[in-house]
Order: C-alpha cells, then structure tokens, then sequence
C-alpha cells in the first residue's frame, strides 16, 4: 500500500529545535516520518553582494560576520583566497597563529555541540555541564585574540595579534584542563542509558549514500567517509603538524557524537603542538591594497565540515564577486535521507546531528519562470509591504 | 463545629490553600535541587509564586479554532480532580472521608488530569498539541498499569482497600517499602511518568513538539495547569508515603507534621535526582519500558505477597 502520511507536521521557521529559521515540513504516519522537505532562504542576509560593494579589507569584517561560531574560519579562508590572488608570502609565524585560533574555535564549536544535542534529548544536566566547561575556551580565545567572538584576529597578509610565551603557557595549561573534561564526557557523559538509547541507530546513513549526497565535515567521517581539507588540502600549518582524521564507521547520531569528541582531544594535541613548535618572525606583512585580475578558490575545514570561498578579482580593489560555499548547504542533502523513516521524536536530535548553521547556508534562490516572479527595487517592496497589509 | 471544621479541612488545611503553597514550595525545591546538580544556582523560593502571580496577570489568548468551552474547561477539571483527592488522603490528620473502596476512587480521580490534559490538547487543534495529546494517552496506558498495580499490593497485604486501614496496618507494622521492595521501586518509577517528568516528560518535549498539549495555552490557564502539576506532585508524593513509608500519623501534631515533610521532601528529591541524571526517552522506548520490566516487577511482587500470605 502506498503511504504518504496522514498529516503534515511543520518544524519551522521558529520552533524551539531549530537556533535558527528554518523551514522543515514532514509527512508523518503516527509517529513516524514518511518524508521530509526542506526549505531554505529564511536569513538570507545579502552578504555575498555586500562583499562586491566593499575592498578586500573591509569585506574580510564582513565576511567574519557571516556565522557566530565559525566566524575564524570564514575571515581565514577570505584571507587564503586574496593572499593568492596577491600571490602574498605569509609569514610562518602567522600561519601557526591561525591555525590556534582556528582549533579553538573547532573545540568551542564541539562543546557547544555537545550542549545542544544533550539538550535536544532532554539531557539537560550534559547541557549545562559542556557548556559550563565551553567557558574554558572562550577565556582563552578571549586572551589570545581579545574576544569571545568574532575575534578578528586575520588581516590580509597575516594576523594582528601575536600569541606571547607567557600566553602561549596559559593556553596550554587551559587546554590540558579541558581535555580532562572533555575525557569525563567521552567516558562518562554520553554513556548515560538513555542519551544512548537516543542517539545509537538513529539517523542512520550508510557510507556510499553519504559520498553520495555530498556530505561533508563530521557528518560524513561518523559515516566513515574521512573527508577533512586539513589533510587533503593542508593550508595554514596542517601541512606541519601530525594529526589524525577521526572517524567513526557507526553511520548514526552517536558516530557524529564520537567523531566530535574525538575531533576534541585531537585539536588539544594540534594546539600544544603549535604552541611548543610556534616559528620566530614577524606575524603579518603589508599587502597591497589592488588585488590583480584573477579568480581563486579557496578551502577550510570549519567545525561543520569543509567550507569554500570563491573570489573573483577585476583588478580594482573591491571583488568583482565572492560567493560562500557554507558547510551546512552540503549537509542539508543527506539530513533528509537522515529523517526519513524514523520518529517525530528523533526529528531534533537528527537535525541537531549535522550541527546546522542555517544563516551561513543561505543563499538568495531566483526561480525561473515560476508564477508571480518579479523583480523589485527597495521603495517598490516597501510599497508592497505596506499595501499588503492595507489589504489585509 | 463539625461543619466548620469540614470547610477548614477542604479550604484551609489540609486542602486548598495548604496544597497550593506546599505545592508551590516543593517545585522550588524540586528546581532549585535540579539546578544545583546541574552547577546552575536555581530560582529563589518565591519563584513559583512569581511565576504563578505573572502568569495570572498575563493576556489570556484563545486561538480561533480551538474548542472555546472545552479549551477552557480542561485545567480547571484537571485542578478540581487534583484537589478533590485529598478528601481520601490522611495528611497528617484523618482523611474527611474513609471507606472501603476509596483506593478506587483515587486511582480514578489521579487518571482524570490526564484526560483533561489529552482533552485540551485535542481542542488546542494544535498540530503539536494533537500530537502531545496522543502522547499523554500512549504514556498513561504504558505507566497507569505499574502504578495501580504498585499501589494495589500494600492493599492485598493490609487486606484492605481503604487508604486508612494500609495506614492501620503500617502503625502495627513496619513500613511497606520493607515488606514490598520491588513495588516500591515500580512505583516510584511509575510516578515519574505520572508526573510526565524527565525522562518521561514525552507529551511535553519542549524540543520536539513545543510543550505539547500546553502549546496554546495561555495565561491564567496555563497557570492552572502548572498549579495542577505542583499539587499532583505532592498528592503523588504524600499517596508514596501513606502506601509505602508508613504515612504520617505519629499522635503527636508537630511529629506528624515533621514526618509529613521529611517524606514528602524526600520523594521530591527523588524525582529531582532523576530528571537531572537523564534524557527524555521516546514514546516507543517508554511503552517497551513499562510493558518489558515494570508490569513484570509488579507481578513478580504480587507473587511474593502471595506467597507470603500462603506460607505465613
């Protein structure tokens, strides 16, 4: 017999699993999901445009704008593409430098993680514990660049601020706290009864229809798939520090789970690595202010997942276009595979399992020929708005 | 004399204005018990009243669609049978009413809130409440079995169906909780499903479908509903005590009293403990639950006394 559900469930654009808006609309049978839809666009903020209307230097601020958590990776990635372009010489001292933060942030980003999936189950002690513990590196993000977020720590060229060896010793003192916490959850903290009995066989996607989709960051490697650009594609000073590429061959929420804490400890080592082996020199040198003609492609490997910037360059000193290829984007695909077949209830926790950065991902989407599709300046639309609600 | 002394019995102590400070009080301590294992610093004690006191004060919104008489109807069936139970219920003086058969009426009148509950879930015409609603039927047909099963062995042991004469029994004897081991635990578990608390608060599921059967409920209804659960918490924890921990007839008032807290206390904090060291299960996984280890156990019990009866 074919089902196609007897309701339409929405979750979204304001629900209290989503941080943010988002629209997820599911035909469920019961309790069970037949099929799920998708919609993105609901933050769409125009920034990809902003960039064109900006120099280099300025777009970099914009750019670290774009997402709250991983704002030190989308400045380092803009700042890789236009050192290219300007065939720029960074410094190794910088590079090592960006390569700190941008762990940090990685360990933020997966204690922060942990708290919401905890809290998506209802595990609300697991919650409040990883985020209290999550303090510990924002104090020290905080004394290594000055803030908690957006940190604003990348200049074209290199980085403005220099990590000293009194902080240098603080940092790794801080980390060595943390990763005995982080060592607590791992044994302890996810192996409570009934996070488990939440998280293991659910949303499970099997290896080749993960390649398939396109799945990137630790969604992709808690299938097996060891996709990491630290590795494949070294920038920064991966290419310098021995690291492994966690994965995890359970295919479900508790191998993205394992793959993150893993993903942890592993930066913990990246970090004091860095710190003991941090190269003498300068940590920035002077860029010119005209990027010549050219168009770049540049990688990370964001907390998400693998994140791409493009930039073309006409020769002036603003982007003639930069678009943002955001981590999240690449996972929406395989999430709904993910949902389908299992229960409303694993609804939040499946989608909490990719750690979705929505306003990251979205993008302005024209479709053509479709019914009603028009284009309209600023005062037009404000008309609109108001006549609409005239009519209404 | 005796007529007043009925309306001080069901207005002042032990029933309304008694069950809706002690009810309040002992969710402070219930959260602020939850915070302090969770490293949070918790509310104040007067939260919950602040909380109730907002919640009267603020706009009261019946959505368009919703079933304006039942909607409305719904938190105040669920608090009238809430209260009415204390009418059975020996909370440190005699109950008002005792007779053979008023367990019964009990079990009845503790089923009826999840009814009013699943009612103004279904009249919210609330995708999410529709859902919630359902769910709070699944969970009562998964915990309501444990439950009258765990409070039906003390009256198979006492030889009596009147919550009174398990009372009696106690006095003579020692605790039930000594004698029935395995009901104690089943019904201590299947009070947290009662309760729909963590890690059985599967009808309400913040995240998942937005405090369920309470999605449109507003205002001084909402206030209702959350008085209702307050109250429910400390007939559930007083019906473990009277059933289980000897109950709180000691003779003497302030003895009484004192043990009335301590017990009552003392289940609270239970439940606290519970919700702060687990996730919320799903509605499968609460059913396979009850029905796998939780009936098993009751009867396993039921065969004990049973046994114990024959050979004794």
């Amino acid at each position: 017999m074919h089902h196609t559900g007897d309701i339409t469930f929405p979750v979204g654009p304001q629900h209290p699993a989503l941080k943010e808006p988002e629209f997820f609309s599911f035909d469920v049978d019961g309790e069970k999901v037949v099929s799920a839809d998708i919609r993105l666009g609901y933050s769409h903020r125009g920034i990809e445009k902003g960039c064109e209307e900006r120099t280099y230097i300025q777009a970099l601020y914009l750019v670290e704008r774009i997402c709250g958590i991983c704002s030190h990776s989308h400045a380092t990635v803009f700042c890789q593409g236009v050192e290219e372009l300007m065939g720029l010489e960074v410094p190794k001292r910088s590079l090592y430098i960006r390569t700190i933060v941008g762990e940090l942030e990685r360990i933020h980003s997966h204690l922060l993680w942990l708290g919401v999936a905890a809290h998506e189950v209802g595990y609300d002690t697991m919650f409040m514990y990883s985020w209290r513990d999550r303090e510990i590196v924002m104090d020290l993000l905080e004394l290594a660049t000055g803030n908690r977020v957006n940190y604003s720590m990348n200049t074209i060229g290199g980085v403005r601020r220099d990590i000293t060896k009194d902080q240098g010793q603080k940092l790794k003192e801080g980390i060595d706290a943390l990763e005995k916490k982080v060592i607590y959850y791992l044994n302890v903290g996810i192996q409570e009864k009934t996070f488990m009995m939440r998280v293991k066989d659910v949303g499970v996607i099997p290896k080749d229809v993960t390649e398939k989709l396109a799945a990137c960051g630790p969604t992709a490697r808690g299938s097996g798939v060891p996709l990491d650009a630290r590795r494949d594609d070294p920038y920064a000073a991966y290419g310098e520090i021995p690291f492994e590429v966690v994965t995890s061959d359970k295919c479900d929420v508790l191998g993205r789970t394992l793959v993150r804490i893993g993903e942890v400890l592993e930066s913990c080592k990246i970090i004091k690595y860095a710190i003991d082996n941090l190269p003498e020199g300068p940590i920035a040198v002077k860029a010119p202010r005209k990027v010549p003609e050219g168009e770049v492609f540049a990688r990370y490997e964001t907390p998400r997942g693998e994140l791409v910037h493009y930039i073309k360059s006409n020769g002036t000193e603003k982007p003639e276009r930069v678009k943002v290829r955001a981590p999240s984007l690449g996972n929406v695909l395989p999430v709904k595979y993910m949902l389908e077949g299992y229960n409303i209830a694993d609804i939040p926790i499946i989608l909490a399992a990719i750690d979705p950065c929505f306003s990251c991902a979205d993008r302005m989407v024209r479709i053509e020929g479709a019914r009603n599709n028009r284009e309209m300046n600023w005062q037009q639309l404000r008309a609109y708005g108001i006549n609409w609600y005239k009519d209404k | 004399m005796n007529e007043l002394y009925k309306i001080f019995y069901l207005l002042v102590f032990p029933g309304f204005a008694f069950l809706v400070i002690y009810g309040l009080l002992l969710e402070w301590a219930d959260r602020k018990i939850v915070a302090r294992l969770q490293n949070r610093v918790g509310p104040p004690w007067m939260q919950p009243f602040a909380d109730f006191i907002k919640l009267f004060a603020k706009e009261d919104i019946t959505s368009e669609k919703a079933d304006r008489f039942m909607f409305a109807a719904a938190p105040i069936i669920a608090l009238a049978a809430v209260l009415t139970t204390v009418i059975f219920l020996p909370l440190t003086v005699p109950a008002l009413f005792s007779f053979e058969g008023d367990l019964v009426v009990l079990a009845y009148l503790l089923t009826v809130p999840t009814f009013a509950i699943f009612l103004g879930g279904w009249y919210s015409v609330n995708y999410f409440a529709s859902v919630g609603a359902m769910r709070a039927t699944l969970l009562l047909f998964s915990y309501e079995v444990p439950l009258l099963m765990s409070l039906l062995g003390p009256a198979i042991l006492a030889g009596s169906w009147s919550v009174s004469s398990i009372l009696a029994f106690q006095a003579s004897h020692v605790w039930i909780a000594v004698y029935q081991p395995i009901g104690f635990i089943v019904a201590l578990v299947a009070l947290v499903g009662k309760l729909e608390r963590i890690p059985f608060d599967i009808p309400e599921a913040e995240t998942e479908i937005v405090d369920g059967p309470f999605c449109e409920y507003t205002g001084r209804k909402l206030a209702i509903f959350r008085l209702m659960f307050d109250i429910e918490l400390v007939i559930v924890a007083s019906l473990i005590s009277l059933f289980y921990l000897g109950g709180f007839s000691y003779g003497n008032i302030f003895l009484s009293a004192l043990m009335f807290f301590v017990k009552t206390f003392a289940v609270v904090a239970f439940v606290a403990v519970v919700k702060a060291s687990f996730g919320r299960i799903r509605i499968d996984q609460m059913i396979d639950f009850c029905w796998k280890y939780l009936v098993p156990a009751a009867v396993l019990q039921y065969l004990l006394i049973a046994a114990a009866k024959i050979w004794m």
